[in-house]
């Protein structure tokens, strides 16, 4: 099937055999990089990033690279024409005759699918506030693949700030759809996972979900923990972070009760939500986490750029 | 009793619940417009027991997506030549657009003026809705 001009704004914009294409690719890219050294050459990225976030957007440069394509862009909105008050819209119509995608990453949530309204060429949601990130979730996805086989009869418990962690949002929308799912939410009362997400997945999916904000209680039974940072700049005032940001430690004697293939994923950066006497634990997969990113990004990309044709890709 | 003639042509706005006439005039922006228009409040009705009703002349191509926010139970009829042509429930829209903004102060449709806030339904009794945009619920009060 073809993913050829498509948008990713959210994870539900794939079928899960779409997914599972972008996946298979992933993967054959990860065993053979060679063959796929030239499939973007001639083609450009566009990184509109209007906050920070040098992880995926360096993940994405990466990508592009490694297919052979070139990449433009901006990184912050202070060094954009943002700055002068330009419009998303008018920013993208304009990417949009420079480049052939454009990975936007932007604080205000529904700015992606904004600019989906008025580009031409593939848009790729790179995070918008604390609503959704798509192609974290594809990485994700791809971790999970490749170190448990297959995704599905899984307990994943997603522990921290689920208000606003949108690669907890993504990620559970995207999980809900496999066979036999069951979530652990572990969060602080303050930043328990949005309405409109828990809704979402109870009413359209047969899952299992538990929420509590005691992760000692549930972690021998999980087989994937997903921590996540307290996200400072989500906060409307300091106080209320200083208060929560230490909520969940997670430490090698805590995790001794865990199964012996427990999963501890993380979409990074870290502060100290994962101490870093867990790091050398087999169990700790969150820098395998963001060597993935690249490959699914790679994959993501080549498809919605329709270059694949030529590609004997299993 | 207050006594209002028949119009020709237009519109009449009826079983209005008592109180809500106003807001909907204002929200028509009724005060505004060169062509006759009238807002009963209180009349008595065998259904409400008092009802408010607006009716509107020689006009019928009114935006009246906004009335099922206000009271689902409105009752509007078309008139022509003296006589009811058409008369409907107005019920909850499905999808609104423009109509108010999303409660989600972090949403783009708050931020960017090419963004017109755009809604699906997804609780009739509650009148919730979805943001297009950022998904988040928004309940529409008026």
């Amino acid at each position: 099937m073809s993913l050829k001009g498509r948008h990713l704004i959210d994870p539900s914009n794939f079928t899960l055999a779409e997914i599972d294409q972008i996946l298979t690719i992933a993967q054959d890219m990860q065993k053979e990089p060679p063959k796929y050294a030239e499939v973007c050459k001639g083609k450009i990225l566009a990184t509109c990033f209007y906050e920070p976030s040098t992880r995926t957007r360096l993940s994405f440069e990466s990508a592009m690279l490694k297919m052979g394509g070139n990449v433009l862009g901006f990184s912050e909105a202070s060094s954009s024409s943002v700055s002068k008050g330009e419009s998303v819209a008018d920013t993208v119509r304009v990417m949009d005759a420079y480049s052939d995608i454009i990975v936007m990453r932007h604080n205000r949530e529904g700015a992606p699918k904004l600019a989906s309204n008025f580009s031409s060429v593939p848009i790729i949601n790179g995070g918008d506030g604390g609503h959704q990130h798509p192609t974290q979730t594809l990485t994700d996805l791809l971790t999970i693949k490749n170190l448990k086989g297959e995704i599905k009869n899984l307990k994943v418990a997603l522990c921290g700030d689920l208000k606003y962690g949108r690669t907890v949002h993504s990620l559970i929308k995207t999980l809900a759809r496999y066979e036999n799912m069951s979530f652990y939410l572990i969060s602080p009362q303050q930043l328990k996972i949005p309405n409109y997400i828990k809704e979402y997945v109870k009413s359209n999916y047969n899952v299992k979900i538990v929420e509590t904000e005691n992760l000692d209680d549930v972690i021998s039974e999980i087989d994937i923990l997903y921590m996540t940072r307290i996200q400072r700049e989500r906060f409307f005032n300091e106080e209320d972070y200083v208060k929560l940001k230490d909520s969940y430690i997670l430490t090698k004697n805590k995790i001794q009760s865990a199964k012996e293939d427990m999963l501890i994923m993380h979409p990074l950066p870290r502060v100290n939500e994962i101490y870093c006497d867990v790091d050398d634990d087999k169990r700790a997969v969150y820098f395998y986490q963001a060597k993935c990113g690249v490959y699914v990004r790679m994959s993501l990309m080549a498809n919605l750029l329709g270059v694949l044709d030529d590609v004997n890709c299993k | 009793m207050l006594t209002v003639n028949s119009i020709k042509n237009g519109i009449v706005i009826d079983h209005i619940k008592s109180g809500n006439g106003l807001k909907i005039f204002e929200k028509l922006n009724l005060t505004k417009v060169d062509y006759p228009v009238v807002l009963l409040m209180n009349v008595e009705s065998d259904k409400l027991e008092k009802k408010d009703i607006i009716k509107i002349q020689d006009k019928i191509d009114v935006d009246l997506a906004m009335l099922g926010l206000i009271d689902p139970n409105i009752t509007v009829n078309i008139i022509k030549n003296g006589q009811r042509i058409e008369k409907r429930k107005v019920g909850v829209p499905q999808k609104v657009k423009g109509l108010f903004k999303c409660s989600n102060p972090r949403c783009i449709s708050n931020h960017d003026l090419y963004v017109e806030p755009s809604f699906n339904l997804i609780d009739e009794e509650k009148v919730k809705y979805q943001c297009e945009y950022c998904d988040d619920f928004t309940e529409y009060r008026i």
